[in-house]
């Protein structure tokens, strides 16, 4: 049995989901092999074949591949799955644009989220914004996953000793072309990888106040989340939400300040070690996940915790 | 341009579910049901181009049984000119869904179907990406903002990172993220007007799609539930518990 993990990278490094994915695939069991497709990534393709569990890498550089796009991907995972039993990629909106696309192709079911692997065709998912988990069983022939990263440790980055392949690039469909990106530039961890994390909610109640919440991050060395509340609101951008359907989080604490915790928040981070909530209203739900609860102004409170961090 | 709008009926946002004691599934009986609030942000889009004069029709579509049909009428409430019920008894996933709608694409011919991103109930997040590949066309998922430019759709998207921007050749999928736009409550006048409109049903099994499920659920369960929790009494307690108890800070 050989599994085909879809490497998320920016054609230098890996991404960090995608070492769970391998993990994910490693807990599956057989060879794993890890198609690296970019524009110039030989440095990714090689940093591939350090990670340690992975048999092969199959390496795939072409302009058409740059950015990613879904139609132009989705051939060439289908070219490199043809005699695999499992395709993964992370849960990441990279592997949810475009593993869905790879399912439809090969005319098989795609297994969003797994969080759990029961056996080579049985995963764990959950549903309802985590109000139930799934166990389902595939009865196709290839099954097609992309992997929470909550779910699984990162394979180590290193170690490993895999050959690379190289792979003929499928022809460009020329259906869809990258425009441009704004990315937010932040020298805090990244939100899904950080050891800490600090959200900020409607509570805030501006973009100026949310600073606090930036203050009290960079005491902690923490990366910064937010509610869909805060980010509708226009105080942080797109790529802070934390929730159902935005980023799903787990780091060893979770400290929530200003958020109510609607079940949509509490589906992306209830998985947390430690969770910490600062709010006013004690009847908040956000209590409910809370293993430490603080009643009270987070006007108040915030620079206190950031005084008393110091000391 | 014509738009195709395809829609799911979804337990309300704000019920929290319960498993069955079975173990088979969450129990829904009883319970407010509602257009998934992706598939609303869709049909507002859709109605939206409308109004900018770029769109001339919208046909809301949904696969399902007839009970379905409560949010067709809330979609041509919305704006919508007509709507089609798929029927069927099947509890059809993702990819037969899409395998029908590739059908009534074919009889429709829209440039553009916009489609919620995920279904809040099964969280699957597929649909729209597995209509683009039967269907062989572009996809703009996650879309935070439309336009159409130069004979072709510039997709704004919301990425891990932040946004990106693609531009689409016609016809193209897109699917809704929750920045997009902010639906409209329907107005009583519109409800009454929705129930001239026409809505048709189709069996599913006259598209000749073949909706047999390919995942089995074994069983349904409630997640581990979290230990239970205390209040502090003030910053201090916070920090020492955090420092001390928990070794987290």
């Amino acid at each position: 049995m050989t599994m085909l993990v879809v490497a998320e990278h920016d054609n230098r490094m890996l991404r960090p989901a995608t070492l769970s994915a391998v993990t994910a695939a490693a807990r599956i069991g057989g060879d794993i092999a890890v198609l690296v497709a970019g524009r110039e990534c030989g440095a990714a393709a090689r940093a591939a074949a350090q990670v340690s569990g992975v048999r092969t890498v199959l390496h795939a550089d072409a302009a058409h591949y740059e950015h990613a796009l879904a139609e132009e991907l989705a051939p060439l995972i289908v070219k490199a799955a043809a005699g695999m039993s499992h395709v993964l990629a992370p849960a990441t909106t990279f592997g949810k644009n475009i593993m869905p696309r790879v399912a439809a192709m090969l005319d098989v079911a795609q297994i969003s989220d797994v969080v759990r692997v029961e056996s080579p065709d049985t995963f764990v998912r959950p549903i309802y914004a985590g109000n139930a988990l799934a166990t389902v069983q595939s009865t196709d022939a290839v099954k097609v996953l992309t992997v929470r990263a909550t779910g699984f440790d990162a394979a180590p980055a290193g170690g490993g000793n895999a050959g690379v392949v190289t792979l003929e690039p499928t022809p460009s469909t020329g259906l869809s072309a990258f425009v441009g990106q704004e990315l937010t530039r932040s020298e805090r961890p990244e939100l899904t990888a950080a050891k800490v994390i600090v959200s900020g909610g409607r509570g805030l109640g501006s973009a100026e106040n949310f600073r606090m919440i930036d203050a009290l991050a960079d005491k902690l060395g923490a990366a910064v989340g937010a509610s869909r509340a805060a980010v509708d609101a226009g105080f942080v951008p797109n790529d802070y939400q934390v929730g159902q359907t935005g980023k799903i989080v787990a780091p060893e604490l979770y400290i929530a300040v200003g958020i109510s915790g609607a079940i949509q928040h509490l589906a992306g981070m209830k998985d947390s070690k430690v969770i910490v909530a600062i709010n006013k209203d004690a009847e908040a739900p956000i209590f409910e996940v809370a293993d430490y609860g603080l009643v009270a102004d987070l006007f108040q409170a915030v620079p206190e915790l950031i005084a008393a961090l110091d000391k | 341009m014509k738009i195709l709008v395809p829609i799911k009926r979804v337990v309300d946002a704000n019920v929290r579910v319960r498993v069955k004691s079975d173990r088979s599934g969450v129990e829904l009986a009883n319970l407010k049901m509602a257009m998934n609030p992706f598939c609303e942000i869709a049909m507002e889009e859709a109605v939206r181009q409308q109004e900018a004069g770029t769109v001339k029709e919208i046909v809301a579509v949904t696969v399902g049984g007839a009970q379905c049909q409560d949010i067709l009428r809330t979609a041509l409430a919305m704006g919508a000119d007509r709507a089609i019920l798929v029927e069927t008894d099947v509890e059809a996933q993702p990819l037969g869904v899409a395998k029908v709608l590739r059908a009534v694409a074919d009889r429709e011919k829209p440039e553009v179907i916009i489609l919620g991103k995920q279904a809040i109930d099964d969280d699957n997040n597929q649909t729209g990406q597995m209509l683009a590949a039967l269907l062989g066309w572009a996809q703009g998922t996650f879309a935070s903002k439309l336009e159409f430019a130069g004979g072709g759709l510039r997709v704004t998207r919301e990425v891990d990172g932040g946004l990106e921007t693609l531009m689409l050749k016609l016809p193209a999928i897109v699917t809704t993220d929750l920045r997009l736009n902010e639906p409209r409550y329907v107005k009583l006048p519109n409800i009454m007007k929705a129930k001239k409109k026409p809505l048709d049903v189709i069996k599913a099994a006259d598209l000749g799609v073949d909706l047999t499920s390919r995942l089995k659920v074994l069983k349904v369960e409630e997640p581990p539930a979290r230990g239970g929790g205390i209040k502090v009494a003030s910053v201090q307690e916070l920090v020492h518990r955090l420092r001390n108890e928990r070794k987290v800070i």
